[in-house]
């Protein structure tokens, strides 16, 4: 569509204007991470490395971390696991069934956090769950489970079954036909939904600040009171390590992806 | 299409049976659903009606202590606003990203998905130290002599804070929206006479209203519940509903009402969720026909 210059600027500009916003604040955590003052005031004084060797080599922030990669890793498994069986189910149902099933199992996105938080700590409370890797993999779990349903889902709605039919009439089972004919044509649906659900976990903090307990902390809880309790710029720090990993994962799959699909053309 | 005609030639008999294979499948999932969110959510209501004794005291302690109706009316109102400030945003963004060539679409889409995926527990933080009293801005202000802004612990520091991390939700399904958009009907309008602003507010807007409505309905459902970004950059006067929630669960102890605040704001959030689900639908059949 042409469009008038004074408009085109105008609109070049305030797209400018929310990439900064969008950016811009986070960004902020860099150079307070290597403030030389245990501070968090602007601007920060001198220059040190101490506030990632503390995140490092100080076990309230090394235990938290791990405990996150730990939760992470297994609710990643169980959601892409149960979302990718259920989505599996769901295709397979009548329309109307797979609607209602489908509305129940988003229905974590949109539950507030909070509401969510106070019920699963009374039920934890009755069932000693608190401060549990149990407790922590099953909240995070179903939290996680509608991002891998709508990322399998979609994949599915694409797929054509008709493959599928051939596969059976060429005479192989329905295992050989799920495992050499349909997983690996759906497995970016399910390798996206993975993604999610990791990410998922690895933020989640309102269910985690009821759950948790001195004996088990996630990262996300740990800087939630760290910010509250005192001005550490190791926050800073760890603000800075989650910012390279994920601009350099998401990044590397933007670029990866749109290499791909030139290929293909 | 044939395994469809071949599910509908069986019998009844097999088609019934075909019928517990999904649901078993599903059944995993369903069965996680009840454990970790039905039974929570029906120890909440089931609290709010019987702590401390059984009865509606604690909706009417709700609904007749001032100070609580002046949050729900506070929380409604930021999400509001931040609901305005993201579709204003996001329009003109999700906009470019449809029009710019495919290295400038990379660019602008690496700029919504990586505050996405950032932790938003740090997304946060950053907003601290830009608007803290010795914050970037203060420290800008007041190196150019400025004076200072009161930025933390006010609504506006909240909004502005919810919008950023708000952003990305309003930003997606408009863009998914916009891209479906056939421009040779803007073309047409404009071939037949109508000036540019006209063409925008007669074809494109009306095209584009789905991904607005699919968008503000998330950011305001999810604005409603926010928590985090409120009790970091919020003070008394911008207290939102979760926080007297986890206030009076796990300060007061008070289960009884602290549970029937959030059952105000679980029937708040679904009763919207039941009146925007036709509107969008509606609105997407009056895109698709005009």
């Amino acid at each position: 569509m042409a469009m008038h210059p004074c408009t085109r600027v105008m609109l070049g500009l305030s797209c400018l204007l929310v990439a900064l916003w969008l950016v811009a604040p986070t960004l902020v955590v860099v150079p307070m991470s290597f403030n030389g003052n245990k501070s968090l005031a602007f601007p920060p004084v001198g220059f040190s490395w101490q506030w990632y060797e503390n995140f490092v080599s100080n076990p309230e922030w090394s235990t938290s971390f791990f405990n996150s990669l730990k939760v992470a890793l297994i609710v990643a498994v169980l959601a892409t696991v149960l979302g990718t069986l259920a989505a599996f189910g769901l295709d397979r149902m009548k329309a109307r069934t797979a609607g209602l099933l489908r509305m129940l199992l988003l229905t974590p996105m949109v539950v507030p956090g909070v509401v969510l938080a106070i019920g699963i700590y009374a039920v934890y409370l009755d069932t000693q769950l608190v401060g549990t890797l149990t407790g922590f993999v099953l909240a995070h779990t179903i939290l996680a489970l509608p991002f891998v349903l709508i990322a399998v889902q979609a994949s599915l709605e694409v797929f054509d079954k008709r493959l599928e039919t051939a596969a059976a009439s060429l005479g192989a089972g329905r295992l050989a036909t799920f495992r050499t004919v349909t997983l690996p044509l759906i497995a970016p649906g399910i390798l996206s939904g993975l993604l999610f659900a990791f990410a998922t976990s690895f933020d989640e903090i309102i269910v985690s600040l009821f759950i948790t307990n001195p004996y088990l902390k996630t990262l996300p809880v740990q800087i939630f009171s760290s910010i509250t309790r005192d001005a550490d710029p190791t926050v800073a720090a760890v603000g800075t390590i989650l910012l390279c990993a994920t601009t350099i994962l998401i990044g590397g799959g933007l670029f990866l992806m749109g290499r791909e699909r030139r290929g293909n053309l | 299409m044939s395994t469809s005609d071949t599910r509908s030639d069986s019998g009844a008999a097999s088609r019934a049976r075909r019928n517990w294979g999904p649901l078993a499948l599903a059944l995993p999932a369903l069965l996680l659903l009840v454990g970790v969110i039905g039974y929570p959510l029906f120890t909440v209501v089931l609290r709010s009606l019987s702590q401390p004794e059984w009865g509606l005291q604690n909706y009417i302690w709700f609904f007749g202590t001032p100070v609580n109706l002046v949050v729900l009316q506070r929380t409604f109102t930021i999400s509001a606003w931040v609901t305005l400030v993201c579709v204003v945003a996001a329009y003109p963004y999700a906009y470019a990203m449809t029009a710019v060539g495919p290295k400038a679409r990379l660019l602008l889409t690496l700029c919504v998905l990586i505050p996405f995926w950032v932790s938003g527990v740090v997304r946060t933080l950053a907003w601290v130290i830009l608007l803290q009293d010795s914050g970037v801005i203060n420290s800008t202000l007041r190196a150019l002599d400025l004076g200072r802004l009161r930025l933390i612990r006010t609504q506006t520091g909240v909004v502005i804070g919810m919008a950023q991390v708000l952003l990305p939700f309003m930003i997606l399904p408009l863009y998914s929206v916009m891209k479906g958009i056939d421009l040779r009907l803007v073309q047409a309008s404009r071939s037949l006479g109508a000036s540019p602003l006209r063409a925008f507010f007669t074809v494109y807007l009306p095209l584009s209203l789905p991904g607005v409505y699919a968008g503000a309905i998330i950011v305001f459902i999810l604005a409603l519940g926010f928590y985090i970004t409120p009790a970091l950059l919020g003070g008394p006067r911008s207290t939102m509903l979760s926080t007297l929630v986890q206030n009076q669960v796990l300060s007061l102890l008070q289960w009884g009402r602290g549970g029937a605040m959030g059952v105000v704001l679980l029937l708040a959030t679904f009763i919207l969720l039941a009146l925007a689900g036709p509107l969008m639908r509606q609105k997407h059949k009056q895109g698709a026909r005009s």
